[in-house]
């Protein structure tokens, strides 16, 4: 049960081979996105803040950018900075040296001259490391080298009773296999927090997960919004969810039933191999992005009402169990697990199913979100800009 | 007709539909293995939940064998279309939980 992935200098194992040109901030964005239309093989992030942010935001902006960087999927990073800004090139560069050793060069707009002889220098940084990735070879790994990213957004009835028991039973066999799987959005495990929390390999992972929980509510209360005016979605309620506990008892399935052995902070990377938990919003972009920045090379997205999320650095496999949504929508959604609903396949055989896809698109097949190229990028922020 | 639902633990009062659902349907599931049945009183959309015991004002609703919300209206008689419309969210004792 191997995959065809490329070895970073760094140890980790990718399943794609791309040159990252990323902005330090909103001011060199569109100089990236430049730079990376002009390279075959290159793709860029878009960044729409990166100054002018509190300490907080700083620190989540270098924390996910960085994770970019590091993320196994990318040969090596061009980073693109103006000059002034708050997140500054040496920092960022500072981040990322900590996180990887792979290639990376850094332009900065206001040095350089501007923006034409800064996409001259960068273009040409980021032609040459389109041709070094080319000549990685592509070696066979076990699925210990996986870190599965689980998300789940628009969210109805048939999530918690297929599509997310289905993901369950992938992460249980991934970390089985001794690989790792990271289940995110705490918004959707208040309700369920207890039964989550029973899951905790110790006392102290226990109280983190209750923490999370209660510091996300506290956090909403404090700019006079209660988290459950704001969910269930519209959408989810005519899908069937009621009420939040509803919504999450029905998530929480998604990460399956192994010990979990670490809750990271929103975007930061695992000291730990297992069962893994995210502290990230709802939202399920400002999620997905959030777990690319902590390393992981796949992502499997449920979803009921159908979505199109994709994600330019890690593919996005869309799964749901809504057998009418699957076919309402197949040019979005690569796999139906609504079989279980009807009795066809029970849930461990549909998992077992669901692996095998993950694993084509680990070898290297294109999911549905990555074939149009889809490129969502979302970060959570503390509060207002400065 | 007759339609089916899921019951996901023996202690649940609520089931899902897996069909539209219009009134005077007769709603299928299995509790522990046995067959069991309940009217539908109204018309409800497919994966929506239908109550399989009389509820009052209150009454915790049980789905996945857990608690997830509280009956708002004063009664929804066996058959109901249970939703965002007569269930309410509860607030959280974390302090408890931990």
């Amino acid at each position: 049960m191997n995959f065809y992935g490329y070895k970073r200098p760094d140890g980790r194992v990718g399943i794609r081979n791309k040159v990252l040109i990323l902005p330090t901030c909103v001011c060199s964005a569109e100089t990236c996105r430049k730079v990376a239309s002009q390279v075959e093989g290159a793709i860029y992030v878009n960044n729409d803040a990166g100054c002018s942010e509190v300490e907080q935001n700083l620190k989540i902006c270098y924390d996910m950018y960085s994770g970019f960087a590091a993320n196994p999927n990318i040969y090596g990073t061009v980073l693109i900075g103006l000059g002034c800004e708050g997140c500054t090139p040496e920092n960022m560069k500072n981040e990322i040296l900590k996180k990887t050793n792979k290639p990376l060069e850094v332009f900065v707009i206001q040095e350089e001259g501007g923006t034409t002889n800064t996409i001259n220098k960068a273009v040409h940084a980021a032609r040459k490391m389109v041709q070094e990735a080319s000549l990685v070879p592509r070696e066979e790994f076990p699925v210990s080298e996986l870190f599965l990213g689980i998300e789940c957004g628009g969210s109805d009835a048939t999530s918690g009773l297929a599509a997310n028991p289905v993901v369950g039973k992938v992460s249980d066999m991934i970390v089985d296999m001794g690989g790792s799987a990271v289940m995110s959005e705490t918004t959707e495990f208040i309700g369920a927090e207890h039964v989550l929390a029973k899951r905790a390999a110790t006392p102290e992972i226990k109280k983190q997960i209750i923490g999370i929980c209660k510091a996300l509510e506290e956090h909403l209360a404090n700019v006079n919004q209660n988290l459950r005016t704001g969910q269930p979605t519209p959408g989810n309620k005519e899908g069937g969810i009621s009420t939040i506990e509803e919504k999450s008892l029905g998530c929480i399935y998604k990460g399956g039933s192994r010990p979990i052995v670490e809750v990271l902070d929103y975007a930061q990377m695992p000291t730990k191999k297992g069962a893994l938990i995210m502290d990230t919003p709802g939202f399920d972009v400002a999620s997905v992005t959030a777990m690319v920045a902590g390393g992981c090379q796949v992502i499997i997205f449920t979803t009921g009402r159908g979505t199109p999320t994709g994600n330019i650095i890690a593919p996005v496999i869309k799964v749901t169990g809504n057998n009418k949504t699957y076919e309402r929508m197949t040019d979005n959604i690569d796999f139906n697990a609504g079989v279980v609903i009807d009795g066809k396949m029970t849930i461990d055989e549909c998992g077992e199913k669901l692996f095998e896809e993950m694993m084509e698109v680990c070898r290297g097949k294109v999911t549905k979100a990555e074939a149009y190229g889809f490129n969502e990028c979302s970060m959570q922020r503390i509060c207002k800009f400065i | 007709m007759s339609k089916n639902a899921i019951m996901l633990r023996p202690i649940d009062n609520v089931v899902t539909v897996v069909a539209d659902v219009v009134k005077g349907d007769t709603i299928t599931y299995l509790k522990d293995g046995e067959q069991c049945t309940v009217t539908a009183l109204e018309d409800m959309p497919a994966f929506h939940k239908i109550a399989v015991a009389d509820l009052k004002k209150g009454d915790h609703i049980i789905k996945y064998g857990q608690i997830i919300g509280g009956l708002s209206v004063d009664e929804a008689k066996k058959g109901t279309w249970i939703s965002h419309r007569n269930i309410i969210s509860l607030p959280r004792n974390y302090e408890d939980e931990l």
